[in-house]
């Protein structure tokens, strides 16, 4: 039987613009581009390399995400994923990880999966808790922050590289796995890819279709709010010197005056 | 008074600094119940009870090392319960958040990951956490449940503030998912003899200008001068000259030393995100219009191979 990959992505705000919040203190979406999370390019690659090894599998892309998130789901497509789940719905505005994650696993029930990958964190939370939430939430074996992954006969296994270890871990499938940025570079899409990107389904869900009421979502819905939110007063303008042969010792003098040394 | 879950972060019962300055913040909102699991918990009491826990709940099972993370929320579960805590404090470790995740889903919780600062409030603690590359910082609270909240190392100060910590089995009883995903093998990674990144007063971090693996050296000399963790750019990194467990950045460490010596980096955003909360910064770099000079207290325009070791060799002087 074909295995069947799901592939969690987030369109986010460029990490390299100026991102601001909104009057709700929600990530502003209009005045920086948005794209495919740096850090799931990471999981669609590890998506394409363990679907090669397979006899048979199949990879669709999921994302929760306003309009323009399909351009995240098209640059997935375009890699080489088969077809596309976009979850969009109004009510939808605001949620937090625990609604997202409840819309996610009920889509990812709804489409039906061997196994869920996901990236580390997404650029613009970074909370990088989704992928265990998920697991929770679907109850199958949690197989997070890999550097490498495998897929076979029906077990994924894979390294975890954690702060004081590094952990050989293995679990049967189904399994929600998330990926690092060790997990090897992604591939960049080819003329090909995008071309043939624009003919694969992507399939529109709303929270109807998923049976989840509009109370349980959204910033009404979240279970945390954000009172405020203030920009980062700009670090006062320090010295800076030119090395004339002194910059080392001139720079252990500033040390010294603010008692490093 | 109300009682606040702290989970323990130690190795074989050696706890670990950020569990430390949880403890300050968990006084804050009310006395500090800790949670220590796994090989040696009952040896973290001593210093859970100078830093101020009550009490100290222990257990030893083997699952905890066998399995990946869910035994862990099955046992932090299961002191909730037995506590009915006014809040639950875990330190923002990779595995920390993800225990505090499954948690707060299983309790109808909201959950605040890696905040930098944490105050009582009218309505439940508030977190100051920081957005967008530390462009911002918010106070956020939990609406929904018990507060879950992660909090980052460096995030407040050690105290020593002597209470009982008696020391308490706790009882679990492990969920069909604990033994989900099995731990088949675990390699200790080898001490450098140097602090710990994420908890060290001063780093001293270098960039693509160091150019090579073994140019390194004069990166970690000026860090053993000061007794500094050493950190390395994701170009460094990327380059294969000095290990991923080192990288400050987005996809690496976040760190907030009291001094950062950033060494041939340039600044991007992605280094940005992990070290710009530093209390002091210092630059040196080539290039005079490198983004990183923007942060800087003190920056110096020049070879960091002529400036670093003049410097390492000045500290050492200094030091006498």
């Amino acid at each position: 039987m074909s295995l069947r990959i799901v592939v969690c992505v987030k369109y986010v705000p460029d990490a390299t613009g100026d991102r601001h919040f909104t009057d709700d203190l929600t990530v502003d979406r209009d005045d920086v581009d948005g794209l495919l999370s740096e850090l799931d390019e990471y999981a669609v690659e590890q998506a394409l390399q363990i679907a090669d090894e397979a006899d048979d599998a199949e990879i669709t892309v999921l994302t929760v995400g306003p309009e323009d998130a399909k351009d995240a789901l098209r640059k997935a497509l375009s890699m080489g994923a088969d077809k596309a789940v976009h979850v969009e719905d109004d009510d939808l505005h605001g949620t937090d990880v625990m609604g997202t994650s409840l819309v996610l696993a009920k889509a990812i029930e709804k489409t039906g999966y061997d196994l869920v990958i996901a990236g580390m964190a997404s650029t613009d939370g970074t909370m990088g808790v989704l992928p265990a939430i998920l697991a929770e939430r679907l109850g199958v074996p949690q197989v997070t922050l890999l550097s490498e992954v495998s897929v076979e006969d029906g077990t994924v296994k894979g390294r975890r590289d954690g702060d004081t270890a590094s952990e050989q871990l293995e679990a049967s499938l189904p399994a929600v796995v998330s990926v690092t940025d060790q997990s090897g570079e992604a591939r960049y899409p080819s003329f090909k890819g995008i071309m043939a990107a624009k003919k694969k389904p992507v399939e529109s869900l709303d929270l109807d279709d998923l049976d989840i009421e509009a109370e349980e979502v959204g910033l009404e819905g979240a279970w945390t709010k954000v009172d405020e939110a203030a920009e980062r007063p700009a670090r006062t303008a320090g010295t800076i010197v030119k090395d004339e042969g002194e910059g080392g010792k001139q720079l252990a003098a500033f040390l010294a005056e603010r008692k490093f040394v | 008074m109300a009682e606040v879950l702290v989970y323990v972060d130690h190795v074989d019962g050696a706890v670990r600094k950020p569990t430390l300055e949880l403890l300050t913040l968990a006084r804050r909102l009310g006395e500090p119940v800790a949670v220590a699991l796994g090989n040696g918990a009952a040896d973290t009491a001593a210093a859970l009870a100078e830093h101020g826990a009550v009490k100290v709940l222990t257990n030893d099972a083997a699952e905890f090392a066998d399995y990946l993370v869910v035994p862990k929320v099955d046992a932090l579960q299961a002191a909730y319960e037995a506590v009915q805590p006014a809040a639950v404090l875990v330190p923002s470790s990779a595995e920390g958040k993800e225990i505090a995740a499954r948690l707060a889903v299983r309790i109808k919780s909201g959950i605040i990951t890696d905040a930098v600062d944490l105050e009582a409030g009218a309505e439940g603690p508030v977190a100051t956490q920081s957005a967008f590359a530390a462009s911002y910082t918010t106070k956020s609270r939990i609406t929904q449940g018990t507060p879950v909240i992660t909090v980052k190392p460096n995030s407040a100060a050690v105290e020593a503030a002597p209470a009982a910590g008696a020391v308490e089995a706790l009882a679990v009883s492990f969920s069909d998912a604990a033994t989900g995903t099995k731990v088949t093998a675990r390699t200790p990674r080898e001490s450098t003899g140097r602090p710990e990144l994420t908890e060290a007063a001063i780093v001293v971090s270098g960039g693509r200008g160091v150019n090579g693996a073994e140019n390194f050296a004069i990166i970690e000399a000026l860090a053993d001068s000061l007794g500094a963790a050493v950190g390395a750019s994701r170009a460094a990194v990327d380059a294969g000259w000095y290990p991923h467990s080192n990288q400050v950045g987005q996809t690496g460490k976040s760190v907030s030393p009291q001094l950062y010596i950033a060494s041939g980096i340039s600044g991007a955003i992605q280094h940005r995100a992990g070290m710009q909360t530093s209390k002091t910064i210092v630059a040196i770099n080539k290039d005079a219009e490198a983004p990183i000079f923007d942060l800087v207290d003190y920056g110096v325009v020049g070879d960091l191979f002529e400036v670093v070791p003049q410097l390492t060799e000045e500290v050492n002087t200094r030091k006498g």
